[in-house]
């Protein structure tokens, strides 16, 4: 068997047993207090390290900074936290994103 | 009760829209990214329904392009989901009472979109069910999936004549500054948040992604002990 096989087949084993770990083990018996306290700042706390790089040193950009990215990052920011809005948060970002590549390059 | 999980299940499936924003980019991309890589129709779309993490798939692309031994792709790209045990463990209080069959199919379901998404659903509103946050999250994966199966095709088939100045690659760092900006008017959330940002840049280097792990474990810690820290002060103010 190939190694691109091999690579599919084991990444898809072993992502589902690590979705699956904590749900499919514990299941219905009630988890700690520190546990679920922690637990609430999961998502708050992955998501913004995952982006930051992204954002800082895109790879479409060999890893330098560019204007064009960060300007998109600063109003998808900035109308999320204005308004509470997903959707008027990811139009702000590709707007601005579209219309500073188009004005910059 | 089955009336009112439906209706979650459909709010779930209207929750999701927002999503194709992302979804449709990302999973197109990694169709052209896969196949200009050397991967067949077949290989891209076998990771693309098995594997269902666009992140470590690309991660997993770029590796075996670059040459490197079979057993760093598969510990590099695991890593990038490590995350995912995370969230798993985060589901245990919103899902913990459905059965086992249950649980195992959700498990596939789990995606960044919406973890991010029902959480924050659930936090809202804390009066749901579980059999009412599962039809919630499914709502959301059946919205999505059909998407990414698809675009994932289409750009494995036509990738190849999508121009570089579409920025695709920035449509995942938008969506996910949109997911959670909204939340950052709380101080936990936005200790949590700074501390995520600067651990993880300042940790980029090292391998594995495993700084992204450590940044996350610290953030986690520090929202923890600020919302301790409120909590202790409006009880001293209180008594």
């Amino acid at each position: 068997m190939d190694d691109i096989w091999i690579i599919i087949l084991v990444l898809a084993i072993g992502t589902y047993l690590i979705r699956f770990s904590f749900l499919g083990i514990i299941g219905d018996r009630p988890l700690p207090g520190w546990l679920t306290l922690h637990l609430r700042y999961v998502a708050v706390a992955v998501l913004p390290g995952l982006v930051a790089p992204l954002v800082l040193w895109p790879a479409a950009n060999n890893g330098e900074p560019e204007p064009a990215r960060l300007l998109a990052a600063g109003a998808a920011f900035a109308v999320g936290m204005a308004f509470k809005s997903v959707l008027g948060s990811v139009i702000a970002g590709l707007v601005t994103l579209f219309v500073a590549l188009a004005l910059l390059y | 009760m089955e009336r009112s999980a439906k209706t979650v299940f459909w709010n779930g499936f209207r929750d999701a829209i927002p999503f194709i924003l992302v979804i449709v980019p990302f999973g197109t991309l990694f169709g052209v990214v896969g196949t200009e890589a050397g991967w067949n129709v077949a290989q891209v779309m076998a990771a693309t329904f098995l594997v269902i993490a666009g992140a470590s798939q690309f991660t997993a692309v770029a590796l075996w392009a670059d040459n490197t031994p079979l057993f760093f792709i598969l510990l590099t790209s695991l890593a990038v989901n490590l995350r995912m045990a995370m969230y798993s463990a985060a589901l245990v209080p919103h899902f913990g009472k459905a059965p086992l069959g249950l649980r195992a199919l959700l498990a596939y379901a789990i995606v960044d979109q919406n973890f991010a998404m029902g959480t924050k659903k659930y936090e809202e509103e804390p009066d749901l069910t579980w059999q009412e946050k599962v039809a919630y999250f499914i709502g959301m994966f059946v919205f999505i999936a059909p998407f990414w199966y698809t675009c994932t095709y289409l750009g494995a088939v036509f990738g190849a004549a999508i121009p570089e100045s579409f920025a695709l690659d920035f449509a995942t760092p938008i969506l996910f500054i949109a997911l959670i900006a909204p939340l950052l008017r709380t101080l936990p959330n936005l200790v949590a948040a700074l501390c995520s940002i600067v651990f993880a840049l300042a940790l980029n280097e090292v391998p594995y992604s495993l700084g992204l792990i450590i940044a996350a474990v610290i953030a986690m810690v520090a929202g923890a002990q600020t919302e301790l820290w409120l909590d202790r002060r409006s009880m001293a103010s209180n008594g």
